[in-house]
């Protein structure tokens, strides 16, 4: 893995330097594994004007080899030892390319436009065919750089796989440093950071709003668990539930207009529906169990939950007005943390077994179980959009930090933190 | 990879380059119970096992190291939440304190150890603070007086056996401390 290493190192030496991707990563993410069939691509530098103030030449095509390369199924090429290297459809010589072994070869030009905007073009070229699988142009603030490399990176990847690409999406995750918590939400390469929301109480249990434009999350600042709904565009929040006890696990339903959470009053942990504006309060389980972590199907028809009912934590599913529940989960004493697969076909959840928390995924139409983290003290797994991974916490050396596994259990990935304790990672829809 | 040289820089940029967005209050439906100041006469039956005089004002017996009505902390087996028989002796001393003082509320704040995932073991530290409750209200006191929370592993600092046994508690906190 040192040719991964080495990229990692060269592209967090170049963001450094680079102005218009005004970016940090707050994590750095190690790749472990791949698939056994990687796609080999050759990504040329871009053009780009003799005056451009900041990235160096190869900077997108480095946004976007990490991306893909991080997939685990592609083998991104070093391109430097090609005497030829094309920008233009014009300049292509796809014998070299062969000659490399690359199937795909990703070419484009970044060139200045009237007020201080960008256009970005690109094309993805089959080698073997000489043919154009792709040519895109965008127009685009400087600022906007490195998310158009990952934009390209989504396209390259769906032509290429066949399913949609998820790098020109975020993620949401609590940092601890010192005695603070902060809510983060950043690129999903960790780069952009930014902080939502920062206490000197704990922040769990963050929820993306289906259209990304909102965080559901409980804070304790008010020295009990309660549940608010931010706008990540305005920054303003709201209280969407405190009432007397506990207020917690708030899950979004698809069409974004109501929540399931978590209250108790003055008993256990039982699953509620509110509307997203406070109103319409409805109790979905009435048991003297613990029912806690709903999460809705993508369709909206039923919500999951786990529930010790039964005697040990195991998941449950009702339907998403409160029928009466079904046992999920067989497989094991402790199943906790439900989490739906965007094509409604797995379930991702946590499983104990010993002492020994790990990512499991059950098909759930056959029931079968596996379990796909080497980790051990995992938590909060959360679906990529297009479903090919999952992302959750975990901890090593005595600190939080995220992690990745594919759904297939093939890949995995350590997203390390440059600076405190990163828990309740939750991985932010697609929107384009 | 060159984690501490990367890192220092990462650090360094961040510190120059992080930026946070306002956080704003709208207004939204917040419960809000009346404030109940602690009484701190000396009418209660805490007088008696301290001594104090009906004269000392200032005497809380809620404060007092020799008063068990100090002790604020009932812990729990692992995975467990049956209040354990020696930790009666205190619940009943708030209960009592509850009681005869009508205008005292106490939140029961359930703990639990690091054990498993935050939301489940927030429910967990939920039912033990639920345990506690229902002792109280078989011993007489009102819902009214009594809320119960959880910071479920929030607060453990427990990193081995032995030490996550304090993690398994139910905190007794007067409004107002």
């Amino acid at each position: 893995m040192t040719y991964i290493r080495n990229y990692l190192r060269l592209l967090a030496g170049l963001f450094l330097m680079l102005l218009p991707f005004s970016s940090h990563a707050a994590l750095t993410i190690e790749i472990v594994g791949g698939a056994a069939q990687q796609i080999p691509i050759a990504i040329v530098p871009f053009a780009q004007p003799a005056d451009f103030k900041g990235a160096p030449q190869d900077a997108m095509a480095s946004v976007i080899g990490a991306d893909l390369q991080r997939s685990g199924l592609f083998r991104v090429l070093e391109t430097r030892g090609v005497v030829n290297q094309p920008t233009d459809i014009s300049q292509v010589r796809y014998a070299d390319w062969a000659a490399l072994q690359a199937q795909a070869l990703t070419i484009g030009s970044i060139e200045n436009l009237p007020g201080n905007r960008l256009k970005v073009s690109f094309r993805l070229l089959d080698v073997l065919k000489q043919t154009q699988l792709a040519g895109l142009e965008y127009n685009i603030a400087p600022n906007q750089l490195r998310m158009t490399a990952h934009k390209i990176a989504d396209v390259i990847y769906e032509k290429l796989t066949g399913e949609p690409g998820v790098f020109a999406t975020r993620i949401t995750y609590v940092s601890k440093a010192g005695k603070r918590y902060s809510l983060q939400v950043a690129d999903a390469d960790g780069f952009n950071s930014q902080t939502v929301v920062s206490s000197a109480e704990p922040i769990i249990s963050p929820s993306w709003s289906p259209d990304g434009t909102k965080l559901a999350y409980v804070s304790f600042e008010k020295k009990k668990p309660v549940v608010y709904v931010q706008s990540l565009v305005s920054g303003q929040r709201y209280v969407l539930a405190n009432f007397k006890g506990n207020n917690s696990a708030p899950a979004w339903s698809p069409d974004g207009k109501r929540l399931a959470i978590v209250l108790t009053h003055a008993a256990n942990s039982q699953v509620y529906a509110i509307n997203a504006d406070g109103t319409g309060l409805q109790q979905l389980t009435r048991t003297s169990a613990i029912d806690t972590e709903p999460v809705w199907s993508p369709d909206g028809q039923f919500i999951y939950f786990t529930s010790d009912r039964g005697g040990s934590p195991q998941i449950y599913r009702m339907t998403a007005s409160g029928g009466s529940p079904q046992r999920m989960t067989f497989d094991g004493s402790y199943n906790v943390s439900p989490r739906i697969s965007p094509d409604g076909k797995m379930l991702s959840f946590i499983k104990r077994d010993g002492d020994i928390f790990r990512v499991a995924i059950q098909d759930l139409m056959t029931g079968q179980v596996q379990v796909l983290s080497e980790t051990r003290n995992d938590e909060s797994p959360s679906f990529a959009p297009n479903g090919r991974m999952i992302l959750y916490a975990t901890s090593m050396g005595g600190r939080g930090t995220l992690a990745a596994v594919s759904s297939d259990g093939r890949v995995r990935q350590r997203l390390s933190d440059t600076g405190g304790d990163v828990r309740e990672p939750a991985w932010g829809p697609r929107v384009n | 990879m060159n984690k501490g040289l990367i890192g220092t820089i990462l650090l360094a940029v961040m510190l120059t380059a992080c930026s946070s967005k306002p956080m704003k209050d709208a207004p939204a439906p917040v419960e809000d119970k009346a404030p109940a100041a602690v009484s701190t006469t000396s009418d209660s039956d805490s007088a008696a096992t301290s001594g104090a005089t009906s004269s000392d004002v200032a005497y809380n017996p809620l404060k007092d190291p020799n008063n068990i009505l100090s002790q604020r902390s009932i812990y729990f087996d692992f995975d467990k939440d049956e209040v354990k028989s020696e930790f009666r002796p205190l619940i009943e001393a708030h209960a009592s304190y509850l009681n005869q003082n009508a205008g005292a509320n106490v939140v029961l704040q359930g703990h639990a150890d690091e054990i498993g995932t935050r939301e489940y073991n927030l429910a967990l530290g939920q039912r033990r603070s639920v345990s506690v409750k229902k002792v109280m209200n078989l011993l007489g006191v009102q819902d009214r007086q009594i809320e119960t929370v959880s910071y479920g592993e929030e607060r453990a600092t427990g990193t081995d056996a032995t030490s996550r046994q304090k993690d398994r508690r139910v905190d007794i906190i007067y409004q107002g401390e």
